[in-house]
């Protein structure tokens, strides 16, 4: 194994290894920087912009920013946290999200990020945008008004399935998921058990027929908030 | 979701947030001829029927959870009966042991709750001050003065009903339970003791809840028989050995000296006895039964009505208080409006005679949840609510997608009735007295809420709905008019 150096995030000495980016090396000290788009294993998209740090004095996203000897790392300041909220709430007020009765209530990281930041009621005014859902596969259904456009689903595609279904179409407020086929969803070679499925953050994209299976209380975060797992590793 | 609802009468423009609130106010316009005698009294219910657009495109298993956005009131009704209609659509319906009565302890839970906030929040009130009481006493709070018991137990009856409905649910409102073709929990141990240790005092409030509305009942019968009442035909699902079943069965309706009008029949074949009409002066529709046509085959709904299709009850207590309940009109249906609270009562002391067995009831913690068979394109889900029949109607795509929803609520059910009754408290009460006291709107109110309907002001707990009600003259002109709010 190559050297490590050290940096330090919020006045810890964290340890980090050559090629590590800040999240990295923060998640393996048990430090949890709030996070959205990024998913571990995953090539990091550096979209949603929940994850930036002061480095240095400078905001950088620590999903993509390499860590380096002697960095100087602020990520729970009140600042920083308020930034978050404001991003997470307007992820909210930009799509169609219903968590009473979203079946991936509990389970879902935009929901838990809201809570862990303490979001109640979103100040922004709601865009109620009409978005599209496809339900044309036997085994997946896709909702896009709840799509937070992380990418996840693209690169899991790609990366890990070797498949290709999902490409993002259109700019800025228009920006959509789409699937790489003639008409929809059933026309690709996508699997219910596919990474790109496992991998939404929300449920923009589903695995049918499994709806409310997990009862309430026995959720991801029905007990412990999201980033906890993360925490719980620190000594 | 933000939906504008214009009245075409250009009188009122309402405001409704469907996803919050479904039926809300209620307003009764009262006409007179030259004599100052009423020559109509109408009840008028703003109905929101948007929900069957709104979950067009929605998977089916999404359907049991959203549709509880409709009713703040009694959304696990709802939940049941949306479900009731999954478990077909998935070809479910023939539940495992475990699920069928986790969700039947859910319905009994809800069904004891509703049951005794109704009573002792907001009839009580009349009951124990009087209809012409002052306000500033006939209401809640008065109760909790002078009857400080009472008002506990009211509350504990309802805390204890909720949390049934968590512990099976997974959340006092907006549960996530019933899932299509069963449950996504059983009951653990623990639960089951947390609840068998109230269960006695349980037992006690609803006899004692039951005794009042009786007593009460036989001591004013006099007075009361005639009060906002009329003949009916009654509707409600009974099981098919003729027992009160508040969760599943067939439908029956006999008429108002018992003959039978809807003989025990399926009800996914509902729309082949039941239609709605749509009257222009009213958003909310009328159904009736097809047999007897618009004019006369309109039915009441709910307690009173279950209480008349039943041939018997299947729990002892409740079954002793049925015979006395008949024993008033010789066995025949009883039409009397102002029995619907001693109704009530003994469902409510039946509900706690269920939810006690149902925990003595080993197969709460089974393990085995959920069934699934053959795929259907097309279900209906009934279920009696605590304010009557529910149907759930639905067509769902190959795609899993919802592609037809059609409800009629209980409230629905009961929109002919509540109007009847709205009339007989007008003639008998103001024909010929142009005038409209706090006393009469009160009078009105209380026929009303003998239906329990489900009108947000129906849940004001300070004994006042808010009521509109306006009296017209001869010409059409508005001599009078009263507001509470
Ligand atoms: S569908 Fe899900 S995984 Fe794909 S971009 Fe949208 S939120 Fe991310
Ligand atoms: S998690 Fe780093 S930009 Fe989204």
């Amino acid at each position: 194994m190559s050297a490590t150096f050290t940096f330090t995030i919020d006045g810890k000495e964290i340890k980090g290894q050559p090629g590590q980016t800040i999240m990295e090396a923060a998640e393996a000290a048990g430090v949890y920087i709030p996070r959205l788009c990024y998913s571990k294993d995953l090539r990091p998209h550096g979209s949603c912009r929940v994850c930036t740090c002061m480095v240095n004095g400078r905001p950088q996203a620590a999903c993509t920013q390499p860590a380096a000897e002697g960095m100087v790392v602020e990520n729970n300041t009140d600042e920083l946290q308020a930034i978050r909220r404001d991003l997470v709430e307007m992820l909210f007020v930009e799509g169609n999200h219903f968590c009473p009765f979203c079946e991936k209530s509990g389970n879902c990281e935009l929901q838990a990020m809201a809570y862990r930041l303490g979001i109640t009621a979103p100040k922004f005014p709601y865009l109620w945008p009409d978005r599209s859902v496809d339900a044309s596969h036997p085994e997946v259904f896709i909702d896009r008004n709840r799509c937070i456009l992380c990418g996840r689903c693209v690169n899991a595609s790609k990366d890990a399935d070797g498949k290709n279904v999902f490409q993002f179409v259109g700019r800025g407020e228009h920006k959509r998921v789409a699937v790489n086929a003639e008409a929809n969803l059933a026309d690709t070679d996508l699997k219910g058990t596919d990474r790109a499925v496992a991998v939404c953050p929300v449920g923009a994209i589903l695995v049918k027929h499994k709806g409310y299976a997990t009862p309430v209380g026995r959720r991801s975060y029905d007990q412990k908030p999201i980033g906890s797992e993360i925490e719980s590793k620190r000594k | 979701m933000v939906t504008n609802a214009s009245t075409t009468a250009g009188t009122r423009k309402i405001t409704i947030e469907p996803v919050t609130r479904v039926e809300g106010h209620g307003k009764v316009t009262l006409h007179l001829d030259e004599k100052n005698n009423v020559s109509q009294a109408r009840l008028h219910i703003v109905e929101f029927r948007g929900f069957e657009r709104f979950i067009q495109g929605r998977p089916y298993w999404e359907v049991p959870v959203i549709v509880q956005r409709l009713c703040g009131i009694c959304p696990v009704s709802h939940h049941l009966a949306a479900a009731k209609a999954m478990d077909r659509i998935v070809g479910g319906e023939n539940l495992t042991p475990t699920a069928e009565k986790m969700r039947r302890l859910m319905h009994y839970g809800q069904m004891f709750q509703s049951h005794a906030l109704h009573f002792f929040h907001l009839v009580s009130p009349d009951l124990l001050f009087g209809f012409d009481a002052d306000p500033a006493v006939r209401n809640v709070i008065g109760v909790a003065a002078k009857f400080p018991d009472l008002a506990v137990q009211g509350v504990m009856m309802r805390k204890f009903g909720q949390e049934i409905i968590k512990a099976t649910a997974g959340k006092k409102i907006h549960g996530t339970g019933a899932i299509p073709g069963g449950v996504n929990k059983n009951l653990s141990v623990q639960e089951r003791d947390f609840f068998l240790k109230d269960m006695e005092q349980m037992l006690a409030w609803a006899r004692s809840a039951l005794s009042i509305a009786k007593d009460y009942t036989a001591e004013h019968l006099a007075e009361l028989k005639d009060f906002g009442s009329f003949e009916s035909n009654h509707l409600s699902l009974v099981r098919k050995d003729g027992a009160m079943d508040l969760y599943h069965g067939v439908l029956r309706a006999v008429d108002a000296k018992g003959e039978r009008v809807l003989n025990d029949v399926d009800y996914q074949e509902y729309a082949k006895h039941i239609a709605e009409e749509v009257r222009d002066w009213s958003y909310m529709k009328f159904p009736f039964m097809k047999s007897v046509g618009p004019e006369k085959g309109w039915y009441r709904v709910g307690p009173l009505a279950r209480l008349n299709t039943a041939d018997f009850i299947d729990t002892p207590e409740a079954e002793a208080a049925r015979k006395e309940f008949k024993a008033v009109t010789g066995g025949k249906p009883n039409n009397i409006t102002m029995a619907y609270h001693w109704a009530r009562m003994i469902e409510c002391l039946h509900s706690a005679e269920k939810i006690n067995d149902l925990l003595h009831d080993k197969d709460l913690q089974g393990t085995d949840l959920v069934t699934k068979g053959e795929r259907r394109e097309e279900a209906v889900g009934l279920i009696e609510a605590p304010r009557g029949t529910l149907f759930h109607h639905y067509r769902v795509n190959k795609q899993d997608q919802v592609t037809m929803a059609n409800l009629i609520v209980s409230t629905t059910n009961n929109n002919e009735p509540m109007n009847r009754a709205v009339q007989k408290v007008a003639q008998d009460c103001i024909s010929g007295k142009p005038e409209v006291t706090e006393g009469l709107l009160n009078r009105i109110e209380v026929a009303i809420r003998a239906y329990d309907p489900c009108l947000s002001c129906a849940t004001h707990a300070m004994g006042r709905m808010p009521l509109d009600v306006e009296i017209h003259d001869c010409e059409g002109k508005v001599v009078d008019r009263r507001q509470r709010d």
